[in-house]
């Protein structure tokens, strides 16, 4: 069970999740430091440090290639540090990952979706890796909250990219975890669902997750987030709160990454 | 324990549940498997003086052979939706997708040895189907499943895998084919049971071993 | 930069080319002079074997490299647990480069059993049991050094590669067993390449001289081979640190 060192925030609700060793209180839902990904010879990641407090919504912008990925797949423990550490809710990287994955929820590139099975049956699936109890109840509840009440029971491969991405979120969320991570969520959502990915990002009983979010749509992003991380060549170029940055100013920074190349 | 067997479970649920749906690799299989039957007979011209001879090879060249597309499809599916990354990032243990997969791969090879058997018999008028066939078939198959889960799952990641899956899994699961033609052959023979015992005997370390070997390597092979 | 240096701290400097430590030189001259010995112990020391004549010298270097064969492949197998197990990649390429050896030396034993087996069999070859493990063995490990080409990263080449030396090196007995039975069952009627009895004190030491050469020829080499790899890895770590400014 994550702890969190937040008196103010009561500490979520465990009833339907896996036991997992204690976890030292710690006021960051996410602590970097030193972090470095090398791939062969390129280094994707390089000495990144980042600190995110618990409830933080934080964008990651930056341009193709410049590491966001590595890094939002690095805390979903799916790759490895080469060097440095993470530690996610008190609970160090990679040797604890299995117990650091219960508490976030990931939407990658991919939509991680079977094609021949139906949005529900996906969903029990992944309801039966994750141990949720009452398991149909939950997924009828999210199956109508992300809008794809009417198609259901229809085979993954016969949606369309953008309800296919719904049913994505829909698994990333389905273990209402404490940690959000959405690597360009957005893509092939048609314009509305951005309020659909707004309202996911409170959890089962009303309270802020800890998101990271990934997006090259930056106005849209700029009015969800608190925070504005900027990563450029896997090093991080403007880490500023949302009030103090712009659009602009992002756009600025990434053309500069790109100029001192 | 439990656990590790509900997640088997799931994952080889909705494996079969995928395949059942959509019959391709199965029906691909057991079509490869009859079609090499059909080669070899025009390859041998198999009389029935010839065929209690040969008879083990032939089955067992297409078991192998009709098993090798199936071992390529158990991860790749995975790979393409980046599926696989969904299991990886879910709180699962990760020997798990390899016992689901494994099993998956043995039932599968099943169902392709279940038709061959009785088409082989049809074919070259020369009765195959036995227990001690069928027992001998079944540990060649966990044998050749158990390291074929783990290259095929080496294969997905990486390029030429094709090309790579079979030689990778032909010299390492050698002894499985040698002990199974000698055990199904001592069989057709009417040997004496200590040939057989010594025959299933290999098999059966082989498959423990590798078994248990490939289950605790396989995280190595699926981490990055 | 500099070409011919690898900067970093400067007391660190050095140059690249062929590393010339007194541990290469000596071992390079007694291979040498192994070898130079175990020729003249194999071809004119050595007595002329009754049933199978001059041809049965071959006997002095088939069986040598057969056994370094299998060094190397050892090798192959503890590097590859220790990579696995500590994550550095001076294991990895010291793996990797075994493999390479190994993969030459199981070459030359198929190529001499073949040599051998000509006016011994009257054949190129003859399934017999020791040449048919040797011949899976090859496979395995051509496989392994083609897995490693195959991958997508080096990283990953590097786990992989470090499986299939764990999986490999663990099937060589069952495979020798599975064989040795199976050519039981079946035998060939063909006569065991070493022969049957003892061997007299003279051809044991042609033996042990040449085993010896090849050992140290198989050390040296792996020296190099390692070293080789290892400045190709720092080049690698140099430029792309370069590139990063």
């Amino acid at each position: 069970m994550i702890q969190r060192a937040d008196s103010a925030k009561p500490v979520p609700q465990d009833s339907d999740r896996p036991d997992d060793a204690g976890s030292p209180a710690t006021p960051w839902a996410i602590d970097i430091a030193g972090l470095t990904r090398r791939y062969g010879a390129t280094r994707a990641l390089c000495q990144v440090d980042l600190a995110v407090p618990w409830d933080q919504r934080l964008g990651l912008f930056g341009p193709n290639g410049a590491g966001k990925t590595t890094l939002v797949r690095i805390l979903a423990t799916l790759v490895r540090p080469t060097t440095g550490t993470v530690v996610v809710g008190g609970l160090a990287l990679p040797s604890q990952a299995a117990a650091v994955r219960c508490h976030v929820g990931y939407v990658g590139h991919q939509t991680f979706l079977y094609d021949e099975l139906s949005v529900r049956e996906n969903l029990q699936f992944y309801g039966r890796l994750y141990r949720i109890q009452n398991r149909a109840e939950r997924i009828t509840t999210l199956i109508e909250r992300v809008g794809l009440a009417d198609r259901a029971d229809d085979r993954v491969r016969t949606l369309s990219r953008g309800l296919q991405q719904r049913a994505a979120l829909a698994r990333a969320v389905l273990h209402d975890p404490t940690i959000l991570l959405l690597d360009e969520p957005d893509s092939g959502l048609d314009i509305d669902a951005t309020s659909l990915i707004s309202d996911l990002l409170v959890d089962e009983l009303g309270r802020p997750r800890t998101v990271i979010l990934t997006t090259h749509q930056v106005d849209v992003a700029l009015r969800m987030v608190e925070r504005v991380v900027v990563i450029a060549r896997g090093a991080i170029v403007l880490d500023a709160p949302v009030n103090l940055t712009s659009a602009s100013e992002v756009a600025r920074a990434i053309r500069q990454s790109r100029i001192t190349s | 324990m439990t656990p590790l067997v509900n997640q088997v479970g799931a994952i080889l649920w909705k494996d079969l549940l995928s395949e059942l749906r959509t019959r391709d690799l199965l029906g691909g299989m057991v079509l490869f498997g009859v079609l090499i039957l059909l080669i070899f007979n025009f390859a041998f011209d198999l009389r029935i003086d010839n065929v209690a001879a040969v008879a083990p090879g032939v089955l067992w060249v297409a078991f192998s052979f009709a098993g090798m597309l199936g071992l390529a499809r158990s991860f790749v599916q995975e790979k393409d939706r980046g599926a696989m990354d969904g299991l990886l990032s879910a709180p699962i243990d990760r020997g798990a997708i390899y016992l689901a997969k494994f099993l998956g791969n043995v039932i599968f090879m099943s169902v392709v040895e279940a038709v061959c058997l009785p088409v082989f018999t049809a074919f070259f008028n020369f009765g195959v189907v036995s227990v001690d066939v069928v027992a001998i078939a079944l540990l060649g198959t966990c044998g050749f499943a158990a390291v074929g889960t783990l290259f095929s799952a080496m294969a997905a990641n990486s390029r030429a895998r094709d090309v790579l899956l079979p030689l990778l899994v032909f010299p390492i699961s050698v002894p499985v084919v040698i002990a199974a033609v000698e055990a199904t052959s001592s069989v057709f023979a009417e040997s004496p049971l200590e040939t057989r015992i010594r025959w299933l005997a290999l098999l059966g370390a082989f498959d423990v071993l590798f078994g248990v070997l490939c289950f605790a390597i396989f995280d190595v092979v699926v981490e990055e | 930069m500099r070409v011919g240096t690898i900067s970093r701290a400067p007391q660190q400097e050095r140059a690249i080319g062929p590393s010339v430590s007194w541990l290469d030189r000596i071992l390079a001259a007694a291979t040498l002079i192994s070898f130079v010995a175990a020729l003249y112990l194999a071809f004119v020391y050595a007595p002329t074997e009754a049933v199978q004549g001059d041809v049965q010298r071959i006997f002095y270097f088939h069986v040598p490299i057969a056994w370094l064969a299998y060094l190397a492949f050892f090798v192959v197998f503890c590097g590859s647990i220790i990579y696995l197990w500590k994550r550095s990649e001076a294991w990895d390429i010291a793996a990797r480069c075994s493999a390479e050896l190994g993969v030459v030396f199981t070459t030359l034993v198929l190529i001499t059993g073949s040599i051998w087996g000509r006016p011994t069999w009257g054949a190129r070859w003859a399934w017999d049991a020791r040449m048919t493990s040797t011949l899976i063995l090859w496979s395995v490990y051509v496989v392994y050094l083609m897995l490693r080409a195959y991958s997508t990263d080096r990283q990953r080449g590097a786990r992989y590669g470090a499986v299939l030396g764990i999986i490999g090196f663990a099937d060589v007995p069952i495979v020798q067993m599975s064989i040795t039975w199976w050519r039981t069952l079946h035998p060939a009627p063909v006569v065991s390449l070493e022969g049957s009895g003892s061997l007299p004190p003279e051809m044991l030491l042609a033996l042990m001289v040449s085993l010896l050469a090849f050992t140290l020829f198989y050390v040296w080499m792996l020296r190099q081979r390692i070293q080789v790899e290892w400045l190709r890895a720092e080049i690698d770590a140099a430029r792309e640190a370069n590139e990063r400014g």
